[in-house]
C-alpha cells in the first residue's frame, strides 16, 4: 500500500510535468508559422455578435461584420455617398414617392443564384415586417408597396414623400430561397459565410463571384475572433493571435512596436453626450441643463479618457456626417463656470442639487467619462452620483423604460441619412428616451422631412441641430476616437462614416 | 440500495430548487431578453410582439412548468440570442470546461500532494519554512491575477504560449491542451498550495498521536511510517478538500476563461446571463449544479471505501 502511492504519487507528477514541456513547445513552433502568412486575417472583436441574419442585426459589431457579407441596392463609401451596388441605377420620382431600381445584370448569391426583382421585394418585405423585422422595422413602415415591374427592375413605392428614403436601400438583400439565414446566411457581398462557433469566432470567406471587380476581397479567409478580456488585446496584438483590432483601447496602443503594426486613427461615429431625462426634475428646465453644459469642458474629458484624442460635437450630429455637422455648435456652450452658476440661481438651484449618472459596464469610455463630468460638476456644487449597470438594465430601465435621470452613452446611425440622428427628437418618437419635447423642433423637424429640395432640407435639418443645441436637449460631448491596429503584414483599412468594418479593403502589403 | 434511492431523490430536489432559484432571479434583475435583442431600435410593438413570440408574456409560475415539462424530456430549448438548440451549444463547450478543471485538478494534485508530504516529511528544515512561507504568498493570488501574470511571464516574456491564441480541439487537440496548461496553473496553484498546507497539517497532527509512536517502536523508519500508517489516514480531510476542490475548479474557470478568451461553459453562462439569454442559463446551471452533487456523492462514497467505520446516515 505505502509503495503504490508513492509510486503513483510520483508517475503522475512526472507525467504532468512531461505535458507541460510537450505542450509548450508544440505551442510556440505552430504559431510562428501561422502568423507569417496573408491568407488569413484575423480581426478581434470585444462581443460576439448577435445574428447572421442581417434583419436582425443590432449591435454595432453584428453590423461592422455583416457589412461583408451582405450588400443592399446602393452601397455606402468611405466619404457617406452611396453608390448603385445591387442596383445599377436608381431614380426617384418627382413627387418623392416612387423609387426606382434598375437590378445590375448577372448579380450572384453565394449560392450561386443570380439575383432577380423577387429577391428584392422578398428582403424589403422582411425588413417591414412588424413582426419578424428587426431595428430598422419603424423606418421600412413607411413603405407602402413594392412592385416587380419585370426581370431586371423593381420599384419601391412610399406612402409618403421622402427623399431621404435612399439611404435605407443599403440594406442586405437576400435570396427569397433561403428561409433561414441564421442557419445559412447568403448575400452577395465580398466575403461569403464560412463557418460560425459562439463566443468563439465567425470565419469568412472569400466570394470569388462577387460583382465588383474593384470592390472585390483580397484575402481569401477572415476570422473575427471573439476576444472577451479586452485587457489583453495589447498582448494578443503582439503575440501574433490577431492582426486587427478596430476599437483598440487607447491605454494599450503603447503596448504595439511601431515595427509591427500600423496604428490608424479615426471617429467612431457616434454622439456621446450626458444624455439628461428632460421630464424629470430640475432637467425639465432648460436652464438647469445649460447650467450642467456650461460647466463641462469636452476636451478635458478627451485628455481623461484617450490620450487627448477626439472629436467635438455640439448637438446630435458626429464630424462624419460632414454634410450636416455643424463645428460652429461646438462654441454654443464653451466652459463657464460662473455663467454656469448663475444659471443654476436662476433656476432656484443656488445651493445646487444631486443627481445619479446611470451608465453601462460594458462601456469603459462612457464609464470614465462619468468620472470626469462628476469632477467638473462638482464644482457648481451639482453631485453626481455614478451607477454602473448591466447593458441588458441599461436597456430595459433608461432607454426603453426612460426612468433614469442622466446616463452617458453614444448615439449612432442606423443609416446614412440625417433621420437617423435626429429623428428620435421629435416629441413622439418611439425612441425619444431622453424625453425632450420643443415645438419648435418638432416643426421645424416636420418640414425637414417634407422638403424635397435637398438645399432647403439640409438647411433644416441643421435648424434642428441648432435647436438641440440651443434648448440642449443634453449635454453634447464628443465623437469618441477609434483606434484601428493592422499587423504590419496587411495595409488598407479605411474608416467609414457609418457602422461598417470593410475588409474586402485589406490587402497583403508588398 | 436504500441509500442510492435517498441520494438520488436530494438530488432531484436540490436541482428543482436551483431551478426555482434562478428563475426568480431573473424576475428580479431587471432588463429581459426583448429588450436585449430588440436593442436601440426597439418599438413598443415589436417588444410585445417578441416577448410574445419568446413566451415572455406567460406569467411566471406557467413559464416556469413550461420549461421544466420540456427540460426533464431533455428539451433544453432554443437559445434566444445563438438561435441554435441549447443542448448542443452546451455539448460543443463542455470538452473545453471540463478538460480545463481535470487539467487544473490534476496539477492541484501533482503539486499540492507531493509538497505537502514532502513538507511533513521534513517538518521545521529550513527547507519546509521556505516552502511554507512560498505556500502562503501563492495561496493569496486570484486566480485572475495569477492568469494576467501567467500571460504576461509566459506568453509575453517567455513566448511558451500566445495569449488569446486559443485552438479549438476540433481543429488539433495538442494544440488545444497546450493552449490550457497556463489558465490551469492560474487556477490549480492556490488550491495546490491550499492542498499542501492541509495535507502537513494533517500529517503532522498523525505522527504526534499514540499508534504512530508504536509504529517507530516497531522498527520502522519515517518514510515507513509516514507511507504505511500516516497517509492513510491524513488523507481523510484531504479528500474533502479534493472533492471541494473540483466545484472551486469550476468557478475558478468562469474567471478564467475570460482571462484567457476560452470559449466553455462559463463564457457562454457568463454571455448568457447578460443577453438575458434564460434557456441558456438554466442549461448550465443546471449541468454545473448537476456535476457538483455528482461530485460530492463520489467523495462520500469514497470516504466509505478508505474508512469502512464510516456508516450509511
Amino acid at each position: 500500500m505505502s509503495n503504490l502511492t508513492r509510486r503513483s504519487l510520483l508517475s503522475l507528477s512526472a507525467l504532468s510535468a512531461a505535458g507541460l514541456v510537450a505542450c509548450g513547445s508544440g505551442q510556440g513552433g505552430s504559431q510562428g508559422g501561422a502568423t507569417a502568412d496573408t491568407d488569413t486575417l484575423t480581426c478581434g472583436m470585444t462581443q460576439d455578435i448577435d445574428s447572421m441574419d442581417p434583419v436582425k442585426a443590432e449591435s454595432a459589431a453584428t453590423r461592422e461584420l455583416l457589412f461583408n457579407v451582405y450588400e443592399g441596392l446602393v452601397k455606402p463609401d468611405v466619404e457617406g455617398n452611396l453608390n448603385p451596388a445591387v442596383a445599377s441605377d436608381v431614380s426617384v420620382s418627382s413627387d418623392g414617392t416612387t423609387y426606382s431600381f434598375t437590378l445590375r445584370e448577372g448579380v450572384k448569391f453565394h449560392n450561386g443564384e443570380v439575383v432577380t426583382p423577387e429577391d428584392v421585394k422578398y428582403s424589403i418585405e422582411r425588413y417591414r415586417d412588424s413582426t419578424t423585422g428587426g431595428s430598422l422595422v419603424s423606418a421600412f413602415a413607411a413603405v407602402d408597396h413594392v412592385d416587380v415591374v419585370d426581370d431586371s427592375h423593381v420599384d419601391v413605392v412610399l406612402k409618403e414623400p421622402d427623399t431621404d428614403f435612399l439611404a435605407y436601400f443599403a440594406i442586405g438583400i437576400t435570396p427569397a430561397s433561403v428561409a433561414d439565414l441564421e442557419a445559412d446566411p447568403v448575400g452577395c457581398g465580398p466575403y461569403k459565410f464560412s463557418s460560425r462557433s459562439p463566443l468563439e469566432k465567425v470565419v469568412l470567406e472569400k466570394f470569388d463571384d462577387y460583382w465588383d471587380a474593384e470592390g472585390a476581397a483580397h484575402i481569401p479567409t477572415v476570422v473575427f475572433k471573439v476576444t472577451t478580456n479586452t485587457d489583453s488585446i495589447g498582448m494578443e496584438l503582439a503575440g501574433g493571435s490577431l492582426d486587427l483590432f478596430y476599437r483598440m483601447p487607447e491605454a494599450q496602443l503603447s503596448q504595439l512596436s511601431e515595427d509591427a503594426f500600423t496604428v490608424y486613427e479615426g471617429g467612431m461615429n457616434l454622439v456621446q453626450a450626458l444624455y439628461l431625462n428632460n421630464a424629470v426634475k430640475p432637467f425639465d428646465d432648460v436652464r438647469v441643463r445649460q447650467a450642467l453644459a456650461y460647466a463641462i469642458d469636452p476636451q478635458q474629458i478627451m485628455d481623461y479618457v484617450s490620450g487627448g484624442k477626439g472629436a467635438e460635437v455640439g448637438s446630435s450630429m458626429y464630424p462624419a456626417f460632414a454634410k450636416y455637422f455643424m463645428p460652429e455648435l461646438n462654441d454654443v456652450y464653451n466652459q463657464d463656470v460662473d455663467r454656469a452658476r448663475k444659471l443654476l440661481d436662476e433656476a432656484g438651484l443656488k445651493d445646487g442639487f444631486s443627481f445619479t449618472i446611470q451608465v453601462s459596464n460594458a462601456h469603459p469610455q462612457h464609464i470614465e467619462t462619468a468620472e470626469v463630468l462628476k469632477e467638473q460638476l462638482a464644482v457648481i456644487n451639482v453631485a453626481v452620483d455614478i451607477q454602473q449597470i448591466e447593458w441588458s438594465s441599461w436597456l430595459s430601465d433608461v432607454y426603453t423604460g426612460r426612468k433614469f435621470e442622466g446616463t452617458v452613452v453614444g448615439v449612432d446611425a442606423s443609416a446614412l441619412n440625417a433621420p437617423s440622428m435626429l429623428s428620435r427628437f421629435a416629441s413622439d418618437a418611439d425612441n425619444n428616451f431622453v424625453n425632450f419635447s420643443s415645438p419648435a423642433y418638432d416643426k421645424t423637424y416636420a418640414s425637414a422631412r417634407a422638403a424635397t429640395d435637398d438645399a432647403e432640407k439640409t438647411e433644416l435639418y441643421k435648424e434642428c441641430e441648432r435647436i438641440l443645441a440651443e434648448e440642449c436637449a443634453s449635454v453634447y460631448i464628443q465623437d469618441l476616437p477609434s483606434f484601428v491596429a493592422l499587423a504590419k503584414r496587411f495595409t488598407g483599412y479605411e474608416y467609414y462614416p457609418l457602422y461598417a468594418q470593410n475588409v474586402a479593403t485589406i490587402r497583403p502589403a508588398e | 440500495m436504500r441509500y442510492a434511492l435517498k441520494k438520488i431523490a436530494t438530488t432531484l430536489a436540490t436541482l428543482l430548487v436551483v431551478s426555482m432559484l434562478l428563475f426568480a432571479a431573473f424576475q428580479l434583475i431587471s432588463g429581459d431578453p426583448a429588450t436585449h435583442i430588440l436593442g436601440t431600435g426597439a418599438t413598443p410593438e415589436r417588444l410585445e410582439a417578441l416577448r410574445a413570440e419568446l413566451g415572455l408574456d406567460q406569467p411566471l409560475p406557467a413559464r416556469y412548468l413550461m420549461w421544466l415539462s420540456s427540460f426533464v424530456c431533455g428539451d433544453a430549448g432554443v437559445s434566444y440570442v445563438y438561435h441554435q438548440p441549447v443542448s448542443s451549444l452546451l455539448a460543443a463547450k463542455i470538452p473545453v470546461t471540463f478538460v480545463l478543471a481535470t487539467m487544473s485538478f490534476v496539477l492541484m494534485c501533482a503539486i499540492g500532494l507531493p509538497t505537502g508530504i514532502a513538507c511533513a516529511k521534513h517538518a521545521g528544515s529550513p527547507i519546509d519554512r521556505a516552502v511554507m512561507v512560498a505556500n502562503q504568498i501563492v495561496m493569496a493570488i486570484p486566480p485572475f491575477f495569477g492568469g494576467i501574470l501567467i500571460s504576461w511571464a509566459f506568453g509575453m516574456g517567455l513566448h511558451l504560449f500566445m495569449p488569446g491564441g486559443y485552438v479549438s480541439y476540433e481543429t488539433s487537440i495538442p494544440h488545444f491542451l497546450g493552449y490550457l496548461v497556463f489558465p490551469s496553473v492560474a487556477i490549480a496553484l492556490p488550491r495546490a498550495a491550499q492542498l499542501a498546507k492541509l495535507l502537513r497539517g494533517s500529517l503532522l497532527e498523525e505522527a504526534g498521536k499514540n499508534y504512530a509512536r508504536t509504529a517507530y517502536s516497531r522498527g520502522n523508519d519515517t518514510s515507513g511510517v509516514l507511507y504505511g500508517h500516516l497517509l492513510k489516514n491524513a488523507f481523510l480531510p484531504a479528500l474533502t478538500f479534493l472533492g471541494m476542490s473540483l466545484g472551486t475548479m469550476l468557478a475558478g474557470s468562469l474567471v478564467i476563461e475570460r482571462v484567457f478568451s476560452i470559449p466553455g461553459i462559463s463564457s457562454i453562462l457568463l454571455a448568457s446571463i447578460g443577453n438575458r439569454d434564460y434557456p441558456v442559463v438554466l442549461a448550465a446551471v443546471m449541468l454545473i449544479a448537476a456535476f457538483i452533487i455528482f461530485v460530492n456523492l463520489l467523495v462520500d462514497i469514497l470516504y466509505k471505501v478508505l474508512d469502512p467505520r464510516i456508516d450509511e446516515e
